[in-house]
């Protein structure tokens, strides 16, 4: 299983679950997976392209994926996936 | 009636109640303050605000508060400098420095950001403040939520300047110090402000804190005569500054204050962390976060969040975003000091840099008017700067070994 942190604009999706475990085998199927489970989640995390949204940021094992393959980054038995609104800094 | 209409999303413009949010449900866009400007309208005048109190609440009208300002009550309205020596150097007859490096309490532009944020923590009924910070933040956060009485936690990377780290713990917050960059700060620190009841002032109290950084904008009108620059050069960190002097110029423009803006927005990065600068380049407004490696600590922030709506600014407006060296930031701040006897830190350094390099291309003119804003003081980055310039002359108690050292130095 891998644990997936939803943040706090779309736990009303996972009945208020910050935390979630699910079965997958790259980030795109765990989003796949995470629609399932609580519809809508997909049309706010992607765009109609079914590119990651401008402002959402995605880590595995706290490294933006970004920096991995993206969307077919490869997933693993203890990974944790968080899932986080775009922030300003300072 | 009430100049906050509430929240939207600056994405869908889905509207929102005037909460402790920042996050559109619907598609993760930045919320933003919506502002009743016909009322606005009503209340505002310039004589109003010249007879104002000499501090960022002249503008009050335009920030996002509901009663009446608690916070950094003498925050802002800084010097504004008509920089002669430095302009002569750099072939500029009209040079302007904001130099919010003297800004009250703490030092950097930050402090009006804080003021706005922590006066709305305190309507929202906030006990406990806290910020993800590369320094400057941090240090506003704690001086003032230790003069307004709230408990305060600031979330730091731990290899910050020394004297950015000891300026947290002289007011006594809880000082976290997380063994990451400033992405991990900000990524963690999200997480932390879904668990815990805090205002995180720059996560859920985003939308109020980013409107105190406007001020810089209405504050250099003013100083000009109610009129905007020719051009302004911005240091970057995650832009969100950048978006905010725009829009303070257009608000003023909006309201009647001031006419015909014009203003070319041009942007400053590291290239150490120039994610921003690198897609301006490309024409793209895709933005590839990087790690960040470079002195300027304050503007080391490898996925801004806000470098989307930069880039569109400097492209609507005309504007260039320049990335510069290490090694040329330093000479940006020997510059200032050596120029215009101002000592600014790292990432006054940068946006020197950058000035320095639009007037040799060009793109900065003699006759016109530019206003470069200088955002954090010198002494809190003094590592960066100790090995370049030198040490003392060490003499002994008689003159005639000033006059040795003297000759010596004339030499």
């Amino acid at each position: 299983m891998i644990k997936v942190r939803i943040p706090t604009p779309l736990r009303r999706l996972t009945g208020g679950k910050g935390e979630v475990d699910l079965e997958g085998t790259s980030i795109a199927a765990l989003i796949n997976t995470l629609e399932i489970e609580f519809p809508g989640m997909k049309e706010r995390l992607c765009d109609k392209e079914g590119a990651v949204r401008r402002f959402v940021n995605i880590y595995i094992n706290e490294e933006d994926i970004r920096f991995h393959q993206g969307l077919e980054t490869p997933v693993a038995e203890g990974d944790e996936v968080s899932i986080i609104p775009a922030i300003a800094g300072g | 009636m009430s100049k906050i209409k509430g929240l939207v999303c600056k994405e869908c413009k889905k509207e929102y109640p005037a909460e402790a949010i920042h996050v559109c449900e619907f598609c993760f866009g930045p919320l933003e303050v919506a502002y009743n400007y016909e009322y606005i309208q009503t209340k505002i005048s310039k004589e109003k605000i010249m007879n104002g109190p000499l501090s960022l609440w002249r503008y009050e009208d335009l920030l996002p508060i509901e009663s009446t300002p608690t916070v950094g009550l003498h925050t802002g309205f800084t010097p504004m400098i008509h920089a002669k020596n430095l302009g002569k150097k750099l072939g500029l007859d009209h040079l302007y420095i904001k130099n919010d490096s003297v800004n009250p309490p703490t030092l950097s532009f930050k402090d009006r950001v804080v003021a706005v944020a922590l006066t709305r923590a305190k309507e929202l009924g906030f006990d406990t403040v806290a910020c993800a910070s590369t320094g400057n933040l941090a240090n506003s956060v704690s001086a003032n939520a230790a003069q307004a009485g709230f408990k305060c936690f600031v979330f730091i990377p731990a290899d910050l300047e020394a004297g950015k780290i000891l300026g947290n713990l002289v007011y006594n917050p809880n000082v976290v110090a997380v063994e990451g960059n400033y992405d991990d700060v900000n990524r963690l620190c999200s997480e932390i402000a879904g668990e815990y009841p805090w205002a995180f002032v720059n996560i859920n109290l985003r939308p109020y804190y980013s409107e105190g950084s406007k001020t810089l904008a209405y504050e250099t009108a003013e100083a000009l005569d109610w009129q905007a620059p020719d051009h302004v050069v911005v240091p970057i960190a995650s832009g969100s500054l950048l978006t905010k002097i725009y829009k303070g110029f257009h608000e003023f423009e909006r309201l009647g204050l001031i006419s015909g803006v014009a203003t070319q927005i041009h942007g400053a990065q590291a290239l150490g962390c120039s994610p921003v600068a690198t897609a301006f380049k490309k024409k793209t407004d895709f933005i590839h976060p990087v790690k960040p490696n470079t002195i300027a600590k304050s503007l080391a922030i490898g996925n801004p969040a806000d470098g989307f709506y930069a880039i569109k600014i400097a492209q609507e407006t005309g504007g260039v975003i320049e990335s510069v060296t290490d090694e040329a930031i330093i000479d940006g701040i020997k510059l200032l000091a050596e120029n215009e006897g101002i000592f600014t830190e790292t990432a006054g350094g940068v946006t020197v840099a950058v000035l320095k390099k639009l007037a040799d291309q060009g793109v900065l003119k003699k006759g016109e008017s530019v206003v470069v804003y200088i955002t954090g003081n010198g002494l809190k980055t003094q590592e960066a700067i100790a090995p370049t310039v030198g040490a003392p002359s060490l003499i002994q108690p008689n003159l005639k070994s000033f006059q040795d050292t003297l000759k010596k130095e004339l030499q």
